[in-house]
């Protein structure tokens, strides 16, 4: 008998109804700790002011030993009816206090975490429902500028395109700074990479989002997040090739290819969905000039420096932005020309 | 219902019953018998359920014991280990160590975490700590590439080194891939594995990539 943890109740009245669900699932109702007296002391029943639930449980427990000992009726009966009053009696008092806010707080406990936790995950649900071929597709879309800027183009609100291209940008910057060959702690360069992605995709989002509220922009903030992702896809394919084909002037067409073709997209949609030529300018002027330093950004600063490695090998201490400083004065003023022709081409 | 209104219940019948309701899957004395049991045969059940997960991984079945019966043991000593044989790898050994060890251990643990979250916003059927779970048992292949790579660079870091590491690494984080993947594709709706397996190829290409790039110095 000590080893049950089943709470018997003897008399289920209308209190120990609802507790039906509850007992037995945690530790509320304790093992019964020997056996009682045949005789039930009356005052002590009374006594709620200390009663815990697993005394109440005990006492039941004691009092259905005893009636199963006797297996008479008559006594039997009489054990009921006070039984049933006991129940009541002592559900009303402190013990029915304790008991209902134990159980309030449970289930308040583990509501607010279901709710938390379904809650979050259910707001993002519906920007990750798509599926393989329509990733694909928008892949290929957001290097096909579009041609009909009259009418509000379309931009897909999905979640999942975006943030895989992002992370996909981090691995390919991780394996770009291995080639090349640059002895820095992995930690660094790992938190370099994730903050410099992230950070650009969020935060030029942001920018970009608050652009187009002061221009009177149609787009959402998850719009423009998935523009801007899928943007990236051009920066993740020129990266990935030049990091290992090393020629500068392959860089270059890259660049202004692949980098502009992605560019002349978002800007294309951008425009469509504003009205206005300074506000059009202002917003594909801003969002183009980011772009495209973004990459040559990722280029420079992560990229080998064939001319200057030689030089820039003065021990493992040097921190990896150094290794470019020597070769931008050379191509500065070739990189300032580029980008401002790429700019006024796609204004 | 004109054939209830004749039923009367007596005043004096009690209601009675029995509100027993079954703790856990096992009869309590089951659990109190597990209090009792030695420690060691605590231990020895907990180790041979993490061994048996091991096997697993090691011959990817189509086989749902790894994950009915989670546990995050053999995750984390995998983990521990692999941040702790990557240390040392830097060329500074001055400040070393302590932030190379986190660096590990966060991103291990924040990209299983974000690829569980992926493929539950995908529709998959598995659980938060299955998914972890099963994660993190396929790192073994990775963990026993990085021993192997240590091996092989006490012998020396040439080039022909860094071939035989680049094999090995390569056939481990291939084998990692396809493990993880004969597990938690089968939760996903039969259309959109392709969208779960790829940011689990990425997760494993970046600890390669941590494992090939280490030097000692």
């Amino acid at each position: 008998a000590a080893s049950r943890t089943t709470c018997r109740w003897g008399r289920a009245g209308a209190g120990g109804g609802a507790w039906r669900g509850r007992a037995g699932a945690d530790t509320v109702c304790a093992p019964a700790q020997g056996g009682g007296s045949a005789v039930i002391d009356m005052e002590n029943m009374d006594d709620t002011s200390g009663s815990s639930f697993e005394d109440m449980g005990e006492m039941h427990q004691r009092m259905k030993e005893e009636e199963e000992e006797e297996a008479e009726g008559e006594a039997g009966a009489g054990e009921e009816e006070d039984g049933e009053f006991l129940g009541m009696k002592g559900l009303r008092g402190q013990l029915g206090r304790q008991v209902a806010d134990q159980m309030w707080q449970v289930g308040k406990r583990q509501a607010s975490r279901a709710f938390s936790l379904y809650a979050n995950i259910d707001i993002l649900r519906p920007y990750f429902d798509v599926e393989p071929v329509q990733v694909r597709a928008r892949l290929l879309e957001s290097m096909i500028p579009v041609k009909m800027i009259n009418f509000p183009q379309k931009i897909a609100g999905e979640l999942y395109g975006p943030l895989m291209l992002v992370f996909t940008l981090v691995a390919i910057l991780l394996h770009g700074m291995k080639t090349s060959d640059t002895i820095i702690r992995e930690g660094t360069l790992m938190g370099t990479a994730i903050g410099t992605c992230f950070g650009y995709w969020l935060g030029v989002s942001s920018f970009m989002y608050f652009l187009a509220y002061l221009c009177n922009a149609q787009i959402t903030m998850v719009q423009m997040l998935s523009l801007l992702g899928y943007g990236l896809f051009g920066h993740c394919i020129t990266l990935f090739v030049t990091y290992n084909i090393h020629f500068h002037s392959l860089f270059y067409i890259f660049w202004l290819v692949v980098g502009g073709l992605s560019t002349l997209r978002m800007v294309a949609v951008l425009v469509s969905r504003t009205v206005g030529h300074t506000q059009r300018l202002i917003l594909c002027g801003t969002l183009a000039a980011l772009h495209m330093l973004f990459l040559l950004y990722l280029h420079f600063a992560y990229h080998k420096v064939v001319e200057g490695i030689l030089d820039t090998l003065e021990g493992p201490n040097m921190p990896p932005f150094q290794r470019v400083a020597r070769d931008i004065p050379v191509v500065s003023n070739a990189v300032l020309n580029t980008t401002a022709k790429a700019i006024a081409l796609t204004l | 219902f004109p054939g209830l209104a004749d039923v009367s219940i007596s005043q004096d019948i009690p209601v009675e019953g029995e509100i027993t309701v079954p703790v856990g899957s096992h009869s309590p004395d089951e659990d109190f018998s597990t209090l009792d049991e030695p420690v060691k045969d605590t231990i020895m059940r907990d180790l041979k359920a993490v061994g048996k997960k091991f096997v697993h991984v090691m011959y990817p079945r189509k086989s749902s014991a790894l994950l009915r019966d989670w546990d995050l043991w053999g995750p984390l000593v995998l983990c521990v280990s692999l941040a702790l044989m990557l240390q040392g790898g830097s060329a500074d050994s001055k400040d070393d160590g302590g932030p190379q060890f986190a660096e590990v251990f966060v991103i291990i643990w924040f990209g299983a975490v974000v690829i569980t979250l992926n493929s539950k916003l995908l529709g998959g059927t598995i659980s938060f700590f299955q998914s972890l779970c099963v994660l993190g048992y396929c790192v073994m292949p990775l963990t026993v590439a990085m021993l192997v790579c240590r091996l092989v660079l006490l012998a020396g870091a040439g080039t022909v080194s860094f071939i035989i590491r680049l094999i090995v690494v390569g056939a481990m984080f291939a084998w990692s891939t396809l493990a993880s993947t004969a597990f938690l594709a089968d939760s996903q709706p039969p259309n959109r594995k392709a969208l779960v397996v790829y940011p689990i190829f990425l997760f494993y290409f970046v600890i390669s990539w941590m494992i090939l790039t280490f030097t000692p110095q």
